[in-house]
């Protein structure tokens, strides 16, 4: 049974269409990444998963139960990690721990057996009576990670879990990620950090406009949605330079400020061309999730 | 869009955000409780030996026994509506508290229907405490008294239960000021608090018959003083039928606010 699955879900806000018809399915013990800009769609999406937000049509399908029918009942299985961290600035660590168990119909005492053991998997051992306002912003974030294991759930939501983090933080994140997944746990997240995305995801779906563009694993979609080899063209020059000749040695490519972003099946007749320019300076790289993501989603800012 | 199915859906999940309030309440309780008295018994001492020394007896009694009834109603009213309003808000607006709750399996109304019951709770500790106090100082002397507990509960849940209608559809705090000056403040002067809704004039006086603190001092201040209410299922049921009507529209509000 998938943990969750998602069919021809449609929500709009105002006759603007929000998330227009997308389809998508977990497998067990998988991390699934749902990727996208910002206002593609991606939170809407996770809400109408947790029934927070009755979709206008469209069928979810949540730890086993309907959704948004007997979403209470779902989320009883599922812990959720928001994008905001909103963890009780009145309460230590282990209050939070214990109040949001609660929420959850458990007793007293199975969770205070279990705070020692989460504080320790949030990095967060012997913090108990720490209070949350002298937490730093990735201990927040582990913090809320723990919280969400309080049921022990099958399958966990998490919302851009490491935006905000500093790298020392968001290795610690995916490292801690990594570790649920050994343990047999789903994961859903969004993002929209390529790396993160690349290093814990199975399977991933990129989300534009509401819609979901393309969907694989990060291997099937480097090699299905994109050349293989990228150079990268810097310099002043480099603008003139892409316009007048890249396309004579490159399948594809794309100008962005001084930079021109060549696309090509094999890099060697490009880079002998380049090394008679010393003007301009080159990076030759494999390509990657992140030129996947640019390519379907452009390279417009979002806002 | 409000496509609310318009029944509240509630369960005991309630209570568990009824506790997370208590919790934070219990850190800090001994100021909390001082901080609730304070303000009215300076008022009710300030007010009731000072102008009470110029007036004869009012409604039958001392001024300052008159006035000690009125205060315990007007001190459940105010807490409940900070309690509603200003505390509600920061869990509901700034801390998000209610979106990680409701995360949880709780559901919304369950989170509204805990946010009532405690600030019913909290302002029937406040209006307790000064019952206690005017109780010690010996302005209450009947068992009759006892009587006002519930009373004072239910009044309590008529004003969280408006408090959250305003909680729910506020910008900002700036916005409460609205609601206590406009309503509030009035409504405190007009219900016979300070002095019997007879000395105002017929229309204000026919006005104070529709606002519920009216009826909460109808029934409050009999019982202080030793008397069966008049038409206590009257006064019991407006200020019930307030509290039902009023949670219902802050539910369906907050439902279009958080869950749209």
């Amino acid at each position: 049974m998938a943990p969750l699955s998602v069919d021809s879900l449609r929500k709009s806000y105002a006759g603007r269409e929000v998330v227009a018809g997308v389809s998508f399915a977990l497998k067990p013990g998988e991390c699934f990444g749902l990727l996208g800009p910002n206002g593609a769609g991606k939170t809407t999406t996770l809400r109408c998963c947790l029934g927070l937000t009755a979709p206008d049509s469209g069928s979810i399908t949540l730890a086993g139960e309907p959704v948004p029918a007997r979403a209470r009942e779902a989320r009883a299985r599922v812990g959720v990690v928001p994008q905001f961290d909103n963890l009780d600035p009145d309460f230590n660590c282990a209050e939070n721990l214990l109040v949001y168990g609660r929420y959850f119909g458990i007793g007293d005492a199975l969770i205070r057996a279990r705070i020692p053991r989460l504080l320790e998997f949030a990095g967060l051992a012997g913090k108990e009576k720490t209070s949350i306002r002298v937490l730093s912003g990735g201990m927040k974030r582990r913090l809320t990670l723990a919280r969400a294991l309080i049921n022990d759930p099958d399958l966990l939501i998490l919302d851009e879990p490491t935006t905000g983090l500093d790298p020392q933080a968001r290795h610690l994140i995916w490292e801690r990620l990594k570790r649920l997944l050994a343990d047999g746990k789903t994961i859903l997240l969004t993002t929209h950090f390529m790396d993160e995305a690349e290093r814990l995801c199975q399977h991933i779906a990129i989300m534009d406009a509401g819609r979901i563009m393309v969907q694989g694993s990060p291997r099937e979609l480097i090699a299905g949605q994109i050349e293989p080899q990228v150079v990268e063209v810097y310099g002043e020059d480099a603008p003139g330079w892409a316009q007048a000749t890249a396309g004579q040695f490159s399948q594809r490519h794309e100008i962005s400020g001084e930079t021109a972003f060549c696309y090509v099946a094999d890099a060697a007749p490009l880079l002998a061309h380049l090394a008679q320019h010393p003007g301009l300076r080159t990076l030759h790289r494999p390509a990657n999730l992140e030129d996947v993501f640019l390519k379907l989603t452009g390279r417009e800012l979002r806002d | 869009m409000i496509a609310v199915p318009f029944r509240p859906q509630l369960t005991v999940r309630a209570f568990a955000v009824w506790r997370r309030n208590y919790l934070v309440w219990k850190k800090l309780a001994i100021p909390s409780v001082l901080g609730n008295l304070a303000d009215p018994m300076i008022y009710l001492f300030g007010l009731g030996y000072g102008l009470g020394g110029l007036l004869p007896q009012v409604g039958g009694v001392p001024y300052i026994v008159f006035l000690a009834a009125g205060t315990v109603c007007a001190s459940t009213m105010n807490a409940a509506s900070f309690e509603a309003l200003y505390s509600g808000f920061s869990r509901m607006h700034v801390q998000k508290t209610w979106e990680a709750i409701m995360n949880a399996p709780v559901s919304l109304d369950d989170v509204v229907a805990g946010e009532l019951l405690w600030a019913a709770a909290k302002a029937t500790l406040s209006g307790t405490a000064i019952l206690a106090v005017v109780t010690a100082l010996g302005f209450v002397h009947s068992p009759l008294a006892l009587w006002a507990l519930p009373a004072i509960f239910l009044t309590g849940l008529c004003f969280a239960a408006m408090g959250l209608i305003v909680t729910a559809v506020a910008p900002s705090y700036d916005f409460f000021m609205y609601y206590f000056t406009l309503l509030v403040t009035p409504m405190t002067l007009l219900s016979g608090v300070f002095f019997p809704v007879d000395q105002l004039p017929a229309a204000f006086q026919g006005a104070a018959q529709f606002l519920p603190l009216t009826h909460a001092v109808h029934l409050i201040r009999p019982l202080l003083q030793g008397q069966a209410p008049d038409a206590v299922w009257l006064h019991v049921a407006v200020l019930g039928a307030i509290a039902i009507v009023a949670f219902w529209i802050a539910l369906a509000l907050t439902r279009r606010r958080l869950l749209s």
